[in-house]
């Protein structure tokens, strides 16, 4: 039975190793096809919180719902298999393995995962299609080391959304481009995002940018164990998620 | 496969570093290799520094030394044999041929061997036989045949003049100078004791030794009875016409009643020998191990420095799904094709080496590189390298999957 809730997180604690937990967060709730944005300032745990949901990491206490699938139930080696199936992850910056070229780049869900193979038909035609609507179609041929920060991060989406991924996951993806190619970058992300029909779940520190998003969650407000206004745990979470 | 694929690419777009760690390995590799090939041969050069012959026969002594100085011309002979005693063996049923060697005489520190003309039709090194340059046996009383480097040392050629000495020192008083020589033949190098000796006929040497007594020089050594028939001989080479009868024969010559005697099969003592001075081999080997030791230390650091750099590529990778296995393997996997390479490049090295440096090899030094198919020593050796890279291959790969869980999808930078 599909639920209409694309992430649901409920009472859910997470610390590194034996430390003090970093993330207490009783309950968060994303639906299905929602743009969402995270607001979160450093040191409010949103890499732990996103590393739970991409089952990276697995919680203290509470359960982490993924697209119906359980991951706090799941072992590490099922939560990869899952990632691999259904999550496209973009991260702030350095997306991309550095000795494989942009179309190998884009290609490589589709090599480890048989899901994402199948939905993407042919791997190599929906990277071309994705890489022209990303504007980055003359560049996949080319080594990822010779493109500009905001080609490569345009690379990063191509990646999350090929095979068509129910559930996008963005860490600051803009946070390392200027003004102008930020707005072209979020265009071109919602628009891949809506034809590819995902989640769309976008963390970011700069709150100028949630009024394009359905909504905005707090995740300073969300997690009990954040650390604003608390400069001790602040230093914590600070290295532990730099 | 998609491993195979991202270590190969991985390796390739740090062609620098991986040629080094390759050519790093595949130097102690051939190093090895290289050892095992000249150790074999160097083997069995010693091997076959006497062939053919079953039983060396002396007087009464330890084994290693009828074979130094009967074969190596070094040490002194264990004794004299009587010429009747000889002949009484030579005649034995299980004798196809016997040579006789009288030993006891030299020329500017070469020994002189007294022999018939069955010492060059019989005596075989490496399966070979004694041949001639120049010249050949000495066929009167009054001729020696040479060895190569005598001639190359002292600039003798056929027809030279040479005044042989009593007693084995370099430098003697008591010189036959009433009986001189004459050179008869050049011995084509052998790469053995041959190539350092002279040979005379026996009759050469009585008639030298009595010529002598009859001028009033010098009588060093036993005293012989030059009118009682021919001088005794210090050993002799037989040649059986069964194998089979080798070990009987030599057990009856052991047990001989009327003159004690030492029969040696020469193959045998060449073994229990080269165990003795053959223990320089193992430090050899110790030493090429170390080298490879460092060799695969040296590619565990080249991995295990590279890592810090490419702990985002683990992230990223992680991120797309892989799970902290895959990392693991493709580490892993990176020094497996590292070492494997070496391994290959070091092997095509040795054989390359071998394929151009076995001519002047053995010309130069006698020493027979065969080339060979890897023997199970080799092949041990392959597999080790390969191993024990791959192996170590798990060193970074373990600080990776360490990384990869606790980092998650943000690597501490």
């Amino acid at each position: 039975m599909t639920s209409t809730a694309a992430i649901a997180i409920a009472g859910v604690t997470f610390g590194y190793g034996a430390g003090r937990s970093v993330l207490d967060v009783p309950t968060l709730e994303v639906h299905r096809g929602e743009r969402v944005f995270l607001h979160g300032p450093s040191g409010s745990g949103k890499t732990t919180l996103l590393g739970l949901i991409a089952g990276v990491l697995a919680p203290r206490t509470g359960e982490v719902t993924v697209l119906d699938a359980p991951l706090h139930t799941m072992s590490g080696a099922a939560r990869d298999r899952f990632r691999a199936a259904h999550l496209g992850y973009v991260f702030q910056m350095f997306n991309l393995i550095p000795y494989l070229s942009v179309r190998e780049n884009i290609t490589l869900p589709c090599r480890l995962s048989a899901a994402r193979r199948e939905r993407a038909g042919d791997p190599a035609a929906a990277a071309a299609r994705l890489a022209d609507a990303l504007e980055i179609g003359p560049l996949l041929s080319r080594p990822v080391t010779e493109l500009s920060v905001g080609q490569q991060q345009r690379v990063a989406v191509a990646r999350a959304l090929i095979g068509a991924p129910a559930l996008v996951v963005c860490d600051e993806p803009t946070s390392a481009l200027d003004a102008d190619r930020r707005d072209r970058f979020l265009e071109l992300l919602f628009t891949q995002v809506t034809a590819a029909g995902s989640t769309l779940l976008f963390v970011s520190h700069d709150l100028g940018l949630a009024a394009r998003f359905d909504r905005t969650l707090a995740l300073g407000a969300l997690n009990r164990a954040a650390a604003v206004g608390d400069p001790d745990a602040a230093t914590t979470a600070t290295t532990s998620a730099a | 496969m998609l491993l195979v694929a991202l270590a190969w690419r991985s390796l390739r777009n740090r062609a620098l570093l991986s040629v080094l760690t390759v050519l790093s390995i595949a130097l102690s590799v051939a190093l090895l290799l290289g050892i095992e090939q000249v150790r074999v041969g160097v083997r069995e050069s010693f091997a076959g520094t006497i062939k053919g012959t079953d039983l060396i026969v002396g007087a009464r002594g330890g084994t290693t030394q009828v074979l130094l100085s009967t074969v190596f011309g070094m040490s002194a002979p264990t004794g004299s044999v009587s010429w009747a005693t000889y002949e009484r063996w030579a005649a034995h049923p299980a004798v196809k041929w016997a040579v006789p060697y009288a030993l006891g005489d030299a020329h500017r520190g070469f020994r002189v061997i007294g022999t018939t003309a069955a010492f060059f039709e019989r005596y075989r090194f490496r399966d070979r036989t004694v041949t001639f340059v120049a010249g050949g046996p000495p066929t009167t009383d009054a001729e020696v045949a040479i060895g190569a480097n005598v001639a190359e040392r002292l600039g003798y050629a056929v027809g030279s003049e040479v005044v042989l000495a009593h007693g084995l020192a370099a430098v003697s008083f008591a010189e036959h100078g009433a009986h001189p020589f004459r050179v008869s033949g050049v011995i084509a190098k052998t790469f053995t004791p041959i190539d350092r000796a002279l040979y005379a006929t026996l009759e050469g040497l009585t008639v030298m030794h009595e010529a002598e007594a009859a001028s009033g020089g010098l009588m060093m050594g036993p005293p012989t009875a030059p009118t009682t028939g021919p001088a005794p001989i210090t050993a002799f080479l037989v040649g059986t016409k069964n194998r089979f009868e080798t070990l009987q024969l030599q057990r009856e010559l052991n047990e001989d009643r009327t003159e004690p005697l030492t029969a040696i099969i020469p193959g045998v003592a060449l073994a229990q020998l080269w165990q003795t001075i053959g223990s320089a081999e193992v430090g050899l080997r110790v030493v090429a191990l170390l080298t490879l030791l460092v060799g695969i230390l040296g590619m565990c650091v080249a991995l295990y420095a590279s890592l810090e750099a490419r702990r985002r590529e683990m992230a990223v990778l992680r991120a797309i799904g892989a799970g902290p296995r895959t990392i693991v393997g493709l580490l892993v996997l990176e020094s497996a094709l590292l070492s494997l390479a070496g391994a290959l490049a070091g092997t095509a090295l040795v054989y390359g080496g071998l394929a151009v440096a076995r001519g002047p090899v053995e010309a130069r030094f006698g020493l027979a590189l065969q080339s060979h198919a890897l023997t199970s020593v080799e092949w041990g050796i392959l597999a080790l390298v390969v191993g024990a890279g791959t192996l170590v291959g798990l060193v970074p790969a373990w600080r990776a999957y360490r990384a990869s869980l606790a980092d998650g999808l943000a690597p501490k930078l």
